[in-house]
């Protein structure tokens, strides 16, 4: 197609983020973002399957400052998009459409993102005597 | 088959414009692999944060040995990248719009869906049947 430099009419830009919009995107953004890390599940697969005298260097990126940064990332991806992804289940039976009952689960969504991040991330601290 | 009520013009039909009739298909199976995954990665967090933090081999290759752990993540791996396809699909759908870069992506991402679905179920039999623990 040409691109013809024709005047656009106003698009995302121009509205204010609103809890809706902010949500939906962020859905897609984490479901990219944990296909990409869903890589890392398969090499963690690999190297305990077919490198099993490299997997204890392995497990020490994953477990450096870096590493640990990358999981806490994804472990928040990951309840988000589990969290957001139960909220559209209930959209899909045709539940919980009402502005009210929409902002109440998307904050819900974000609320339980981080709980389950830090009680995640403390019970492994805990464990690991750090 | 006859479509009496076809609204499609001729030039639409030669290009091969129009639905690809995998629609319902591709709308149903992200959500049954969706719903498989609530329980499935809510477990395997559970497994990963329980048993398989450990830097030693060992110990995370005689977590595989139960079937009560290999057969899970397996159904895991299978729904996470029959949805990751899906997902990935639609969000390149949506934004890439010239030809060529579009179709090399879809065919990229069904490439990269597969083979990860390959090589991680082949690493989880593989620990599994090393049968590391057994009877312990």
């Amino acid at each position: 197609m040409p691109s013809l430099n024709r005047p656009t009419s106003p698009h995302l830009t121009i509205y204010k983020p609103q809890i809706s919009s902010v949500l939906s995107i962020t859905h897609r953004l984490t479901g990219v973002a944990l296909f990409v890390g869903s890589a890392l599940v398969v090499a963690w697969l690999w190297a305990a399957a077919y490198a099993p005298a490299y997997y204890a260097e392995f497990h020490g990126y994953l477990a450096s400052q870096w590493g640990q940064g990358l999981l806490i990332a994804w472990t928040a991806a990951f309840y988000f998009h589990l969290a957001n992804g139960i909220r559209h289940l209930f959209w899909d039976i045709g539940k919980g459409f009402s502005i009210l009952q929409m902002n109440f689960s998307g904050w819900l969504v974000l609320l339980f993102t981080v709980a389950a991040t830090a009680g995640s991330w403390g019970y492994i601290y805990q464990v690991m005597g750090q | 088959m006859v479509h009496s009520s076809d609204l499609r013009t001729e030039l639409g039909k030669v290009k091969g414009l129009g639905s690809a009739k995998h629609g319902v298909s591709h709308w149903m199976w992200q959500r049954l692999t969706a719903i498989a995954m609530v329980p499935l990665s809510i477990w395997f967090i559970c497994a990963v944060v329980g048993s398989l933090l450990s830097p030693d081999v060992v110990q995370v290759a005689t977590w595989f040995s139960s079937p009560l752990h290999a057969i899970p993540l397996v159904l895991l791996l299978l729904a996470l990248f029959i949805h990751a396809k899906l997902g990935v699909q639609v969000v390149i759908e949506d934004y890439v719009h010239t030809p060529f870069m579009k179709y090399a992506l879809l065919l990229l991402n069904k490439l990269v869906c597969y083979v990860f679905i390959v090589i991680s179920i082949m690493a989880v039999l593989k620990l599994h049947f090393l049968n590391i623990g057994a009877g312990v």
